[in-house]
């Protein structure tokens, strides 16, 4: 009898161990009742996985749903087991893996404040053409920025103002739908 | 998931006679009525005053009255695992809820249907650190598979409906409704069962034909099959039961199963391998190890069961059954997943295993290798043990107690510890609802209340907790719950004088220093069961044990039986943790035996 422990012949890799970690963005429509976001919370931080971003808002008054939308990081088995887990909860309707999905848009919204003089301030201001934010709040020595996009374009917006006196950041999380004529 | 629903809204009234309202207490009782509840178990307390004034007027439901809370989830689970309805819970606010988590817990871990109702102080009054408030949601958040704050009495019996629905549905767990006291005495009105919006938790989609067909074709050309069946199977009711004997025996496949599935496949059948995983037996973890093809069905590939990952069966094509996708590849990757019902999905496959069978007969002999081998591994009688003369062996009491109540009608509870593996070795099951054991969460002090609740459910059976002398302290005092209730329970001690499991790994892990698991101070079994004006039995010598067991049996009164066995009697086989399935300890060894990393694990 083989009681050998060679290859598995299973199509799965044996040892999850191996896989890459991934980011995944998932959207849970949620009946909005009380506690349903600390359900959601509760049940990736007990599992240990760090939440990276988070929103949440009604989006369908008349039905009480909300949109959670997290961000997260894991290998691929532990993205599943998130979903699988969170589809678990009572009050979730739906788990959308948006990262799973080509064609979803993704956005965010930042305010950025400038504290600067002179050059630093011009070169500032320039920059913001550049990536269409706008300056929602003026002084003679500060500037708040609006800049909405995906994240790659919010942390370069981030990284270039930093030497600009960047002094602080408020950031929304990320938002996603998906493209074209189909909804969720 | 169900058709989307609207927030669930009391029903509007056709006639004046429904439009009565009744109090929010009044309410609860209703629903409970409603949903067929026949017992609670319960324990009153300032919060829930206005529930158990209902109580007082009604004869429809019965209360039996706990020492614990502990021990009224305990009992509702055993109510539940052996009558496959849900059990029901009643306690009051604060330190009536805490102390109903271990409980909770508990029933998370091994998927029992049970609904805990909870007081609460008034709404107003929530957050501002009240007599006996506690955030009971948030507490039990973690620990039911869902809870409700009940925000108004008008959706009071609606969210008592949807609790019974999701504690019985998919995989089942318990629930928790947590009731102000100011909403049990508000006015409303009743919704009955069928007009309550009920949402379900995960999706059932139909049995996917594509899928059995696939699983039959790998079924057809095993050579080296096995079924590793689980507490699911128990949980899908009788007929799921009867599909897996009718497929173990069209298909000729053998049949192990874990410590929460017991009893689903008949121990008396050929096909029969005994319990696997960390204290299973040799042809099991064996067949398991060696097989070319495994069908799990309802079971959850867990770390008692599967021993080293990396090792884990390794070269087998998995198929696993379960009816919660998140228990699909998450310990154990497998090849095809089908989620559903065991009983459906079991029926599908023997369907279209007899339509296959007709088109190309199978070569009979395709197993006989197969068996051959495993009747090779069964000869090594792996739960062999040393009999003795002169002290009673633990193995041999309980072989003597499934001899002397065979043919009875028993039902069969166990504490946690070296007790309960000997009762899964040695008492013997052919039939599923018949054995109460807390498996996951492994919980010291589950068996006594669990006795209590079985024989609540079922007045005139044989009803065994099979205990240790240190399990059994845990939730000694319900022996007055049996006494006062007339639930003629048999406790019957395996007595050690040692946390004896706690001794065994302490033996073979940690050099045999025996730090603080000696139970000392035990007290007088006997004269404790007189205390509580229950009926007190000993046996010290295997030549009395026999005649001391009738006398339990015939005893209409609870019974507390103080078995004298030997002391360092270790339970074997046993697969240390971090070892492979094939790497079994079948006797005495030395503390080596435990991997650097294994001493890590539990
Ligand atoms: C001291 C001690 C030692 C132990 N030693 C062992 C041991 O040697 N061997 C052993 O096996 N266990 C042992 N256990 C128990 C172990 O810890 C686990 O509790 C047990 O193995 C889990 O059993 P299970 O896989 O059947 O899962 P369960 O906890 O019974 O889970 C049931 C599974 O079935 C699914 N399910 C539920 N309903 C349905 C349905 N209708 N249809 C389909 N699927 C469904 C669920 O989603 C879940 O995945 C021990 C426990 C203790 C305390
Ligand atoms: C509530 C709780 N506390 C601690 C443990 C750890 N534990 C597991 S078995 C055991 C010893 C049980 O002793 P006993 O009831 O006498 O049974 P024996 O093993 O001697 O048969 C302990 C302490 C547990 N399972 N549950
Ligand atoms: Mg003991």
């Amino acid at each position: 009898m083989s009681v050998g422990t060679g290859s598995s012949q299973s199509v799965y890799p044996v040892s999850p161990g191996e896989e890459t970690i991934r980011e995944a963005i998932l959207a849970v429509i949620v009946d909005n009742e009380p506690g349903v976001l600390a359900r959601v919370v509760g049940l990736i931080s007990a599992r240990g996985y760090n939440i990276e971003s988070l929103t949440v808002a009604e989006t369908d008054v008349e039905k009480h749903r909300s949109r959670i939308t997290i961000v997260t990081r894991g290998t691929p088995s532990k993205v599943e087991q998130i979903k699988a887990q969170l589809g678990r909860l009572v009050p979730v309707r739906r788990v959308i893996d948006v990262t799973a999905e080509t064609d979803a848009l993704e956005r965010e919204l930042a305010l950025v404040k400038i504290v600067g003089k002179g050059e630093q301030r011009v070169e500032a201001m320039r920059l913001s053409g550049i990536f269409r934010a706008r300056a929602v709040d003026t002084t003679h020595t500060s500037f708040v920025f609006e800049v909405t996009g995906a994240r790659e374009k919010i942390n370069a917006f981030i990284d270039l103002m930093r030497p600009l006196g960047l002094i602080e950041v408020a950031r929304t999380g990320v938002l996603s739908i998906r493209r074209g004529p189909e909804s969720d | 998931m169900t058709a989307p629903t609207a927030r669930p809204k009391a029903a509007a009234p056709e006639t004046a006679a429904a439009a009565a309202t009744k109090a929010g207490a009044e309410l609860l009782l209703d629903a409970l009525e409603e949903q067929g509840v026949e017992v609670i178990f319960g324990y009153p307390g300032g919060a829930v005053l206005p529930i158990y004034d209902a109580l007082y007027a009604r004869d429809t439901i019965r209360h039996v009255l706990v020492r614990h809370e502990q021990g009224a989830v305990h009992a509702a689970e055993g109510y539940a695992r052996s009558t496959g309805k849900p059990g029901v819970v009643l306690v009051t606010s604060g330190p009536g809820a805490t102390n109903a988590v271990t409980g909770l817990a508990d029933a998370l871990l091994d998927s029992i249907p049970v609904v805990c109702i909870t007081g609460q102080v008034a709404r107003k009054l929530i957050g501002t650190d009240a007599f006996q408030e506690c955030d009971t949601i948030g507490i039990t958040r973690a620990c039911t598979k869902h809870n409700y704050l009940v925000p108004s009495a008008e959706r009071l019996s609606s969210i008592v409906h949807e609790a019974f629905h999701v504690a019985t549905n998919g995989r089942p767990g318990p629930v928790l409704i947590d009731i102000p006291k100011d909403v049990q005495f508000e006015e409303a009105v009743y919704v009955a069962r069928e007009r309550a919006a009920k949402r379900d938790c995960v999706a059932r989609p139909p049995v996917d034909r594509a899928k059995i067909a696939q699983a039959v074709e790998m079924m057809r050309r095993a050579r080296r099959p096995v079924l590793y069946t689980g507490g699911g199977v128990v949980n899908a009711g009788r007929i799921a039961c009867d599909a897996l004997r009718v497929l173990a025996r069209d298909t000729g496949f053998p049949v192990t199963s874990t410590l929460m599935g017991l009893g689903a496949f008949p121990a008396s059948d050929p096909k029969w391998l005994g319990m696997l995983g960390m204290h299973g037996s040799v042809e099991a973890n064996n067949a398991m190890h060696d097989c070319d093809l495994m069908i799990a069905v309802g079971a959850r590939f867990d770390d008692r069961v599967t021993g080293r990952l990396d090792a884990f069966s390794p070269d087998s094509r998995k198929i696993h059954i379960d009816i919660d996708p998140s228990s699909i590849n998450k310990n154990v990757p497998v090849d095809l997943a089908i989620v559903g019902d065991a009983g459906e999905v079991m029926a599908a496959l023997l369907a279209e295993w007899r339509a296959r069978a007709k088109e190309d007969p199978l070569d009979d002999g395709r197993l006989a290798l197969w068996r051959a081998q495993i009747d090779e591994w069964r000869a090594k009688r792996c739960f062999a043990y040393e009999p003795s003369r002169k002290v009673i062996k633990p193995q041999h009491a309980i072989e003597r107690l499934y001899a002397l109540t065979r043919g009875r009608d028993v039902y069969v509870t166990t504490e946690v510890g070296q007790h309960q593996m000997w009762a899964a070795q040695f008492f013997h099951f052919d039939e599923p609802n018949r054995w109460m054991t807390s498996g996951g969460l492994g919980t010291m002090g589950y068996g006594l209340p669990a006795a209590i609740g079985v024989q609540a459910a079922h007045p005139g059976a044989l009803v065994i907790d099979i205990a240790g002398d240190a399990s059994v302290q845990m939730t000694l005092q319900e022996m007055a719950t049996a006494v006062q209730h007339r639930l003629p329970i048999k406790v019957f001690i395996l007595n050690n004088e040692y946390l004896g499991m706690v001794r065994q790994w302490q033996e073979l892990l940690h050099g045999g220093r025996y730090s603080h698991s000696y139970s000392a101070s035990l007290p007088d079994f006997v004269k404790l069961a007189e205390a509580y004006g229950a009926v007190g039995l000993r046996a010290t010598t295997p030549d009395e044990l026999d005649a001391k067991i009738m006398e339990m049996i015939a005893c209409d009164r609870p019974v507390l039986f103080d078995c004298v066995v030997s002391k360092e009697e270790n339970v074997f086989p046993m697969i240390p943790s971090g070892a492979a399935h094939n790497e079994m300890l079948l006797g005495a060894v030395a503390g080596d035996k435990v991997s650097a990393e294994g001493r890590t694990l539990v």
